[in-house]
C-alpha cells in the first residue's frame, strides 16, 4: 500500500543534483560497507560517476573500455562467482547495444548484476538521438527476472542503489545526465516495489518515475489552483511494479495520468495501463515521447519540445478527468484528427 | 612513391586548416561537442573530400559517387566541416551545430544531413555499414569506393572485429578504412583503459592489407590511398598516426578535450593558432 512520504517543503532555493552524481557517491558509500560490491564501466566513467568508485577501491574497479557486450558478460562472470557487480554504461547502450548479452547472461540466469545506466532520455541534451535512450525501459521491463527501478532524485538514487545490493537478483537502474530538483529528505523510505504517495488527492492520480516526478508534483499544485485535487504517486520501481498502489489510485480518484521520460509504448505508462486494465479500468492518459526518436537541444528545449513538462501533465490530468466524466477531451480530438 | 605537386599538397593543407577553424567556431558556438577527436582526423578528411574521392557535392546521391563512412560519429563536426566546404551545404550553418531542429545533429543524421552517408554515434558499427556498401557497389558492378574512419579506442567494440572478418571474406577491395590512431580515448590513454596491443598486427592477422602512417602528413595519406586502390582481393587499413587536438597548442595530446567545448577565450586562442585572420570586436571571417 502508498504511503504518504515526506516531500521537501517549498524551499526558496531548491538544491539540484544530477542522480548520476548521486549513483557515483553512493557506490563508494556502499564499497565501504560492502567488500563484494564491484564495479565496472565501458570508456565512460567520467560521465557514469562509477570513477568516483575507480579513485575510492582501483582493486575492485575494471574498466573494461568500449565494450559494453564484454563488460555485462563479464559481470555476469564475477555475479557468478560471488560478486556484487554494478556495470555502469549508457541507458542507450546498457539497455540497447547488450539487449542480448543482458537477457541471456542476466535475466535468463537471474545472475546478481545492477546495471546502472546513466544519461536516460532525452535530457542527455546535445548528443542527439543515437544517445537518447527512449525505449530502454520498454527492453528492460520485458526480460523476466529483471527489476526496474528510475529514481527521481539524488536522495533516491542513493537509496536504490543500496536496496539494489540488499536484493539479489538482476537490477536495472535508470539515471539522468542534467541536475534534478532533490525531493526527498535523508530519512525518506524506499522499498524496492513500493509506490510512495507524495500528495493526496481525489480527483485524479499522476503516476510519474524518475525525471518526471518533479514536473508530476508541479502540476498537481496548478491543477489544485483550478479547484482539481491530484494524487501523485512516485513509481519509482517500474518492475515490478505497485499493483496495489495503481488499483487504490484508480478506485479512489477514477483517472490516472502517467508521465516517462521515454516511448509511451511499452515502456512506464504501458506498465501502468496493463494494471488499470486487469483490475478496475479507468481513463489513462499518458504524458511520454509519442514514438519518435529525440534530437540535439537543450535538455529544456527538448522536454518542452516533446511534451514533457508540468504543463503537460497538467493538460493530460484535464483529459483524463474529462473522460471520467463521458466528456470527450476537446484537445484531444483535435490531435488525433491532426495524426 | 608518386610525387605530388607542391601546389596541390598546398591546397588540401589549406582545406584541413580550414576544416580545423570551422571544428573550433561549430563546437565553440554550441557550447559542446568532440573537439579531439575532430581535429585528429582533420587532414584525411581534406584528403578524401577535395583530393581523393569521386564526389558532386551537388548531387549527394549521384549514384556512382564514393563514399565516406564516418564510423567515430562523434568526430561529426569535422565531418560537418569537410561537407560544408565542399559545398554540401552552406558554411554558416556550421554554427547551428547541435541546437534544437539544426541538420548538424551531435552525431551524424543521414536523414538530415546532405552528404552523410549513414547515421552514426554508436561506436563500433560504421565499418559494418561501410561493408554492406562495399559490397552493394560489387553486386551493381559499380567502381565506387568506401572509405570509413575508426577511432582506435572504437576498436575496443567486438563488431569492428566481426566486420573485419566479413570485409576480408568477401574480398572487399573497394574499401578502405583509416584508423585515427591518436591513442586517447574518453577515460584515459587507450594503453592504460585496454591496450589495443600490435594494433597493425592485429588487422594483417585478419587478412588485411595494413599500412602504417602519419595521420598529420597529406603526401602519406595520399599515397597510402593511391596504394590501396591497386591492392586486388582484400582491403586496405590505413592506421594513421594522428596527434588527438591537432593544431591547438592547448588541447594536443589532452585526454580533457575529447568531449568538452572551448570557451570564448579558448575559441580565440585557437582560431588565433590556426591562422585565423580575426576582426575587430572578436568576430571572425574566413581567411
Ligand atoms: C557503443 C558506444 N559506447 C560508448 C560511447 C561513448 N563514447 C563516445 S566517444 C568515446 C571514446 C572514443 O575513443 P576513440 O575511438 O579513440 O575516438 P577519438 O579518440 O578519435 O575521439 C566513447 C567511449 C559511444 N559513443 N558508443
Ligand atoms: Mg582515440
Amino acid at each position: 500500500m502508498a504511503e504518504v512520504g515526506e516531500v521537501k517543503g517549498e524551499a526558496k532555493e531548491v538544491k539540484k543534483i544530477a542522480t548520476r552524481t548521486a549513483y557515483g557517491k553512493a557506490l563508494v558509500e556502499l564499497g565501504k560497507v560492502n567488500p563484494n560490491v564491484v564495479v565496472l564501466d565501458a570508456d565512460l566513467a567520467k560521465s557514469t560517476k562509477s570513477g568516483d568508485f575507480m579513485k575510492a577501491f582501483p582493486d575492485r574497479f575494471f574498466e573494461m573500455g568500449i565494450a559494453e557486450q564484454d563488460m555485462i558478460g563479464t559481470a555476469a562472470g564475477l555475479a557468478a562467482a560471488g560478486k556484487i557487480p554494478f556495470a555502469s554504461t549508457f541507458a542507450v547502450f546498457a539497455a540497447g547495444r547488450v539487449f542480448d548479452q543482458v537477457r541471456q547472461a542476466v535475466g535468463y540466469t537471474k545472475l546478481n548484476v545492477k546495471i546502472g545506466a546513466t544519461h536516460a532520455g532525452v535530457t542527455v541534451g546535445e548528443d542527439g538521438a543515437s544517445h537518447q535512450s527512449v525505449e530502454d525501459i520498454a527492453l528492460m521491463r520485458s526480460i523476466p527476472n529483471m527489476t526496474v527501478i528510475v529514481p527521481a532524485d539524488a536522495v533516491e538514487t542513493q537509496k536504490a542503489v543500496f536496496a539494489a545490493a540488499e536484493y539479489y537478483g538482476p537490477v536495472y537502474l535508470r539515471m539522468g545526465r542534467e541536475e534534478v530538483p532533490v525531493l526527498f529528505d535523508e530519512d525518506y523510505r524506499f522499498e524496492i516495489g513500493k509506490a510512495v504517495m507524495l500528495r493526496d488527492g481525489k480527483d485524479v492520480t499522476i503516476i510519474a518515475c524518475g525525471v518526471m516526478v518533479a514536473p508530476a508534483l508541479e502540476a498537481s499544485e496548478e491543477l489544485s489552483r483550478e479547484g482539481i485535487s491530484a494524487r501523485v504517486l512516485n513509481m519509482h520501481t517500474v518492475k515490478p511494479i505497485d499493483r496495489e498502489a495503481i488499483e487504490t489510485a484508480a478506485k479512489e480518484t477514477g483517472a490516472i495520468v502517467t508521465a516517462e521520460e521515454h516511448n509511451i509504448m511499452g515502456g512506464f505508462g504501458s506498465a501502468v495501463a496493463e494494471v488499470v486494465v486487469s483490475t478496475l479500468p479507468v481513463p489513462v492518459e499518458m504524458v511520454g515521447i509519442k514514438d519518435v526518436f529525440g534530437q540535439s537541444g537543450k535538455p529544456a528545449e527538448l522536454l518542452e519540445y516533446y511534451g514533457l513538462t508540468s504543463g503537460n501533465i497538467v493538460e493530460a490530468a484535464r483529459r483524463a478527468i474529462a473522460r471520467k466524466a463521458g466528456k470527450a477531451s476537446p484537445a484531444r480530438s483535435r490531435r488525433s484528427r491532426r495524426q | 612513391m608518386a610525387t605530388y605537386d607542391d601546389s596541390l599538397i598546398a591546397m588540401i593543407e589549406e582545406k584541413a586548416r580550414r576544416i580545423r577553424v570551422n571544428i573550433i567556431k561549430a563546437i565553440g558556438a554550441a557550447g559542446s561537442g568532440h573537439p579531439g577527436g575532430s581535429l585528429s582526423c582533420a587532414d584525411i578528411l581534406a584528403v578524401l573530400y577535395f583530393h581523393a574521392m569521386r564526389i558532386d557535392p551537388k548531387r549527394p546521391d549521384w549514384e556512382d559517387r564514393d563514399k565516406f563512412i564516418m564510423s567515430k560519429g562523434h568526430a561529426a563536426p569535422a565531418l560537418y566541416a569537410a561537407l560544408a566546404e565542399a559545398g554540401y551545404f552552406p558554411v554558416e550553418e556550421l554554427l547551428t551545430l547541435r541546437k534544437l531542429g539544426s541538420r548538424l545533429q551531435g552525431h551524424p543524421d543521414m536523414k538530415k544531413t546532405p552528404g552523410v552517408e549513414i547515421s552514426t554515434g554508436s561506436l563500433g558499427q560504421g565499418l559494418s555499414a561501410a561493408n554492406g556498401m562495399a559490397i552493394a557497389a560489387k553486386l551493381d558492378k559499380k567502381d565506387t569506393r568506401i572509405y570509413v574512419l575508426l577511432g582506435d579506442g572504437e576498436l575496443e567494440e567486438g563488431q569492428v572485429w566481426e566486420a573485419a572478418m566479413t570485409s576480408v571474406h568477401r574480398k572487399l577491395d573497394n574499401l578502405m578504412a583509416f584508423v585515427d590512431y591518436n591513442g586517447l580515448q574518453i577515460d584515459g590513454s587507450v594503453e592504460d583503459v585496454k591496450s589495443l596491443k600490435a594494433v597493425g598486427e592485429k588487422w594483417r592477422a585478419f587478412g588485411w592489407h595494413v599500412m602504417g602512417i602519419d595521420g598529420h602528413d597529406i603526401r602519406q595519406i595520399m599515397t597510402a590511398i593511391d596504394e590501396a586502390k591497386q591492392i586486388k582481393g582484400k582491403p586496405t587499413v590505413a592506421v594513421a598516426r594522428t596527434v588527438k587536438g591537432k593544431g591547438v597548442s592547448f588541447m594536443e595530446g589532452g585526454v580533457d578535450w575529447h568531449g568538452k567545448a572551448p570557451n570564448r577565450d579558448q575559441v580565440y586562442k585557437a582560431l588565433v593558432e590556426l591562422g585565423e585572420r580575426i576582426v575587430d570586436g572578436g568576430g571572425v571571417v574566413n581567411g
